[in-house]
């Protein structure tokens, strides 16, 4: 039972990472592959810039630079940035509430097969005739008019991968809500588990619409539906609403975690409580409710009326407030305290200016009279990766670096993040901050060249210099992971020294059960508290120690999603299709293309139906098993970690 | 060493002031040096938000740089043991009240503006001859080129919008194929042209284009419309009100004009073989398949985009396709590089104005 | 938690459905579910209302024309009366009568059948007077909004059946109580639903 006492064969490894239910093996798979889109959607922006380095240029063809425009997006938002933050949330949440596992170990490992299957379906559309090139949102009457099966791509793969992130969102709500340690009260819980709870609900309630519009994308595209063809009735605005009914609380889905993320290193480094706890919790709620009710600020120019402009211009200028507060806080929470700057601490420090620079430029095109504007111009591109890379990037790397001991008992090399870090932030204002400037001299987003003498030249040219900079920043990111492969374990606890939620409580390398026995939570910050104390074990026990209970793995989450996989097929390929029909997409016979729609739906039922029918209990580990164990670890902790 | 400091004091001078310069673009398409009342509104509402985010900018930046400055452990001692403060309800205050306070200044030119900016009630005002009172250009956007008719006035043209200064303009907006956006940045903010319903709006011209450095402002395609979306391009030319008004006229006079198939102009001939059934040369002809050509002589770019000459006139007529991918005129006509040359000769003789 | 162990009306806990871990697992996630299920059906509702009567120029089917209030009020009162039943099961269940689980179970999943195949009546009656999915914006709408409606209906019908299969031999006990528990919420759902669904689309259709 122990997972370190015997060392596994390489193909019983990758079965147990294919079934296992362990939120930690789970977080690193979430890891893992945000990190491989991530660098896939980083490559194409790099790509982008090149060939907007200068004017005129020909370095790729129009089509496949809004291929790679759309891809960019859609990979960095949903693929890339949601799959890390929920690495993190998925490494740290249960052992911040002290749980052994997730609420719902089963849907967790769906939520992630889902997710990854969507991915690499969307990333097939590059060898099956053409991405995606309508542009992330993928507005109606652009996405219906596109021919190949681009869009289908893009609809398919999102349906699929937003299901896992929804199942996902739904296991972090319940987790968080039933499985918190005795004494673990809303208002003791880490500011990340906070967000993560915060961040879910809007998952909960964004995601529905985004799923509810690319349905009628899909019927629309596949099946000959009308809900966006104008000459049947239709009408593209709708697509617009219900995108961006999920699209703005989605960006607040990826910021939220990146505030509570930095809302925990901030205060270790700081060595000193995060100041205003009980307003730093109402902010995130508030931004969270707030966030669903500007969605039309971003359709200022679709010619809403003057009525409608002004109520979405007021309440989004209202979201400053919140976020102020936040950013308030964490000055404070440094004031007065006692700063070590580490890399984690560094991106912390880089964040709060950079970001923000983003907020403001927020409000700027909240007043909607200015946004006619700035609306669709550089200027809109250099706000968002202002809040994206400087709110949600620098969050991710500086948590890698932090919760790199707990994941992996190892540590990321501080010298090489340092230098990481000012390459990568140099990088990033270069490229960014110019765009501002861009777009308010004229220059429209999503165009794939510009001719000379507009002005425009020298600023792009220098945002090209800093995305590639931005690109070594990464490269040297990933040389620094692969080099902690071969680093000494930290076999320890508490590996920055100042530790104060639960996580920091548990020795490394974690065994799978987390917690030999559940702690007792006996206020906020619980392990400074024990600490202050004087316990050397970091918690007090909520129980004796005893049998733990704990799920089985499971193969059927991965059948399920095979089957949705290749139903996904069948609806790309259907002969039903405007497309098809007028011959600008390639299909299947009828009969080819419902054999693998129901073939597939059928194989992700009769999975369901295995589940259902099977009982599942899970197995029990019993005291003398715990026991022994723990013994293993400690062992294996004294050797210094060799096996 | 003084000597050597003061020179690079002067250059760093010198140099962050052609930045700022720079940074204010061309007056023909910066939205920072704009030529009409909508415009400079909405300049000025950026200088208000950016007057007022500066100071908060400024506010959290000397805060924050202060405490990073005395407090860090370098400073305060390895062992030193801050003090677990759990937060202020003060401060909370402060810092809920001040920015409530800060957008609502910004708030009350935004809502004013808004307003005033919807406001086109002016477009149904007629006079006392049932005439419309305001001058109307209905704006059709279509894949990869922009059409403008002036309904009042009976005359369509395409690529280049002709207006006068010094009076409201106002605008009928819609899309043909897909979802484009109409933005002149040097003048306005933009307007959507949705495939299902006609936006309206209004803009001001106040500066004739004739000394800017084409003669022309620039107006662009805002949203993301395919693969030339980059190419949308269009131009702008305002004329004092007496210059429009006969420039009117002019197109009105080409009523009936066409080519002809006979002719003795190889050029003429050859358009009305390959060109005619989606080119009208005629500004009183109506909506056409393709654009408008009645005044492609006096234009000032050819497909938008290229140079005004003869030679890329053939080039665009002979390889739309590498022009402008996506466009809607490939493969459509046949026509061989002598009759090209011959064809774009005669385009240039296509004028209203002198 | 043993599943073997086996109970008497005597020592049955109160609420079964919570008593274990995974039951309470279960009972909030379902409900959160539902919550997001509640945004799924607004936004087909809102993309209903935003394309009611809207189609090519000259489109003869028009909401007002279109729908018959008796079948209508008819699938109301199958699927009312099978949320009825369903509250018949759990009662039984709280007696820790599993005879009297199974056979309102059962009763739910006819009455939810019935209102099926009504349905299929409904849809297969429209599309023969041809008014398919693919006629207009405003049919694409109302087979999308009634659909998804029936395809919760299909999955609530799959699922009690199962679970009264599956549990056919093994009695109640902690681990299937909540499933039963989930279900019959799940089924109350669907009824709420489609009193939205005769409101919105059938009453306010009919009335114009």
């Amino acid at each position: 039972m122990s997972s370190v006492a015997q060392k596994k064969g390489f193909g019983a490894q990758v079965w147990d990472f294919l079934t296992t239910v362990d939120h930690k093996k789970i977080a690193i798979l979430y890891l893992a592959s945000g990190t491989l889109f991530f660098a896939i959607a980083g490559f194409e922006a790099i790509l982008m810039r090149i060939q907007l380095m200068v004017p005129n240029n020909d370095f790729m063809s129009a089509g496949l630079f809004n291929e790679l425009l759309t891809m960019h997006g859609t990979t960095m938002l949903f693929l890339a940035a949601t799959p890390i933050i929920f690495g993190f949330m998925n490494a740290i949440v249960p052992l911040q509430i002290g749980a052994r596992d997730v609420a719902f170990p089963f849907l967790n490992s769906l939520g992630f097969w889902m997710f990854f299957f969507g991915a690499v379906f969307l990333h097939l559309s590059f060898f099956l005739g053409g991405a995606p090139d309508a542009g992330w949102t993928s507005y109606a009457s652009l996405s219906l008019y596109s021919p190949g099966h681009g869009i289908d791509f893009y609809v398919l793969g999102l349906q699929i991968s937003g299901a896992g992130t929804l199942i996902s969102g739904l296991n972090f709500i319940v987790t968080i809500i039933t499985m918190r340690a005795p004494g673990m009260t809303y208002m003791r819980m880490p500011l990340f588990t906070w967000t993560t709870l915060v961040s879910s609900s809007l998952i909960l309630f964004a995601f529905p619409p985004l799923t509810v519009g690319l349905f009628l994308m899909l019927v629309d595209r596949m099946f000959g539906a009308n809900f966006f063809d104008h000459t049947m009735g239709g009408n593209t605005i709708v697509w617009e609403h219900l995108f961006w009914i999920f699209g703005h609380p989605e960006v607040y889905i990826l910021v939220l975690p990146a505030f509570g993320l930095f809302s925990e290193i901030i205060p270790v480094f700081a060595r000193k409580r995060l100041f205003g706890y009980s307003s730093m919790v109402f902010a995130t709620i508030l931004i969270g409710f707030l966030g669903f009710m500007v969605w039309a600020h971003h359709m200022f120019t679709t010619g809403m009326g003057a009525t409608a402009n002004a109520i979405f211009a007021v309440a989004t200028m209202a979201i400053a407030v919140p976020t102020g507060m936040k950013v308030f806080n964490w000055i404070l929470t440094i004031w007065g305290g006692s700063i070590k700057v580490t890399v984690p601490m560094l991106y912390a420090l880089a964040f709060i200016p950079s970001f923000v620079a983003g907020g403001v430029t927020g409000v700027m095109q909240a007043t909607a009279p200015l946004d006619y504007q700035l609306h669709d111009s550089y200027f809109i591109v250099a706000h968002f990766h202002y809040v994206i890379v400087g709110g949600i990037v620098t969050a991710l790397f500086g948590s890698a670096h932090f919760y790199w001991p707990i994941i992996f008992n190892r540590a990321l090399s501080e010298k090489l993040g340092v230098l990481t870090f000012w390459v990568f932030f140099i990088g990033f204002h270069l490229t960014f901050f110019l765009q501002h400037f861009l777009g308010l001299m004229g220059m429209p987003r999503r165009v794939f060249t510009y001719m000379a003498d507009q002005g425009w030249d020298a600023f792009n040219m220098i945002s090209t210099i800093g995305a590639i900079m931005m690109g070594v920043g990464v490269v040297l990111l990933v040389i620094n992971v692969l080099l902690s492969i071969k680093s000494p374990p930290v076999n320890r606890r508490d590996y920055w020294g100042d530790g104060r939620s639960l996580e920091w409580a548990l020795e490394t390398p974690l065994p799978f059960y987390n917690f030999k026995q559940t702690p007792l939570v006996r206020g906020f910050d619980p392990y400074w508290i024990e600490k202050e104390e004087g316990n050397e074990e970091g918690m007090v026990y909520a129980e004796p120690l005893g049998d733990i209970h704990m799920p089985n793995n499971s193969i059927i989450p991965l059948g399920m999603t095979i089957g949705t996989f290749i139903a996904a097929f069948g609806a790309l390929y259907s002969p039903w299709g405007d497309q098809a029909i007028a011959g600008t997409a390639d299909s299947l016979s009828k009969a080819g293309s419902l054999t693998l729609l129901i073939g597939g739906l059928g194989i992700t039922v009769a999975c369901m139906i295995i589940r259902s029918v099977k009982d599942d209990l899970g197995y029990h580990v019993t005291k003398a098993e715990v026991e022994q164990t723990e013994r293993a670890l400690a062992e294996f902790r004294a050797k210094g970690g060799k096996r | 060493m003084m000597k050597g400091l003061k020179k690079w004091r002067l250059f760093g001078l010198l140099a962050a002031l052609t930045v700022f310069l720079s940074a204010c673009g061309e007056d023909y398409l910066s939205t920072l040096r704009p030529s009409g009342p909508v415009g400079q509104e909405q300049l000025n509402i950026l200088i208000l938000a950016v007057v007022v985010m500066t100071f908060v900018v400024i506010v959290v930046s000397t805060i924050y740089l202060v405490a990073f400055a005395k407090f860090r452990r370098a400073k305060v001692g390895e062992n030193f043991m801050p003090k677990q403060v759990e937060g202020s309800h003060t401060l909370e205050v402060i810092w809920t009240v001040i920015p409530i306070i800060l957008l609502l200044i910004l708030a009350v030119p935004t809502l004013t503006a808004t307003y005033k900016f919807a406001d086109v009630a002016a477009m149904d005002e007629v006079n006392e001859n049932g005439d419309p009172t305001a001058l109307t250009v209905n704006v059709t956007a279509k894949l990869y080129w922009w059409e403008f008719e002036y309904p009042a006035q009976g005359i369509i043209t395409a690529q280049e919008l002709v207006v006068p200064t010094g009076e409201k303009v106002y605008f009928n907006l819609k899309a043909a194929d897909v979802k484009h956006s109409f933005w002149i940045p040097a003048v306005g903010g933009k307007m959507d042209t949705n495939v299902e319903n006609v936006n309206k709006f209004y803009l001001q011209f106040d500066k004739e284009s004739e000394g800017l450095k084409d003669g022309v402002f620039y107006g662009k395609c805002a949203e993301l419309c395919g693969p030339s979306h980059a190419l949308m391009d269009f131009k702008v030319k305002t004329l004092s009100p007496e210059a429009f008004d006969a420039w009117v006229a002019a197109m009105q006079d080409t009523e009936g004009a066409t080519a002809d198939v006979n002719s003795t102009d190889a050029g003429e001939a050859a358009f009305a073989n390959s060109c005619l059934s989606c080119h009208a040369v005629s500004a009183v002809a109506g909506a056409g398949v393709g654009p408008n050509l009645t005044a492609f002589g006096d234009r000032n770019r050819v497909a938008g985009f290229k140079d005004h000459t003869v030679e890329d006139t053939v080039d665009w007529i002979m390889y739309p396709e590498e022009n402008k991918p996506g466009n809607l005129m490939t493969g459509k006509y046949n026509v061989t590089e002598e009759e090209a040359q011959a064809i774009a000769e005669y385009l240039m003789t296509l004028k209203v104005e002198d | 938690m043993d599943i073997n162990q086996k109970f008497t009306p005597q020592n049955w806990p109160k609420h079964a459905e919570t008593a274990t871990q995974e039951g309470k697992n279960k009972f909030v996630g379902l409900w959160i579910f539902l919550a997001s299920d509640t945004v799924l059906f607004a936004s087909v509702f809102a993309t209903y209302l935003a394309l009611k009567d809207q189609g090519p120029v000259g489109m003869e089917f028009a909401a007002k024309d279109l729908y018959e209030l008796p079948l209508a009020f008819a699938m109301t009162m199958l699927l009312l009366f099978s949320s009825l039943t369903s509250v018949y099961a759990m009662y039984h269940m709280k007696n820790y009568n599993f005879k009297g689980v199974q056979t309102w179970m059962a009763v739910t999943v006819l009455l939810g059948f019935g209102f099926l195949c009504l349905e299929i009546y409904e849809f297969n009656h429209y599309v023969h007077i041809g008014f398919g999915y693919t006629q207009s914006a405003y049919s694409s709408a109302f087979f999308t909004l009634v659909g998804t409606h029936g395809l919760h209906v299909v999955i609530g019908l799959v699922w009690i059946s199962a679970l009264i299969i599956r549990n056919a031999k093994r009695g109640l006990n902690l681990y299937n109580a909540p499933k039963y528990f989930m279900a019959s919420l799940y089924w109350h759902f669907i009824d709420v639903v489609w009193v939205f669904i005769f409101t919105v689309v059938y009453l306010m259709g009919v009335l114009g």
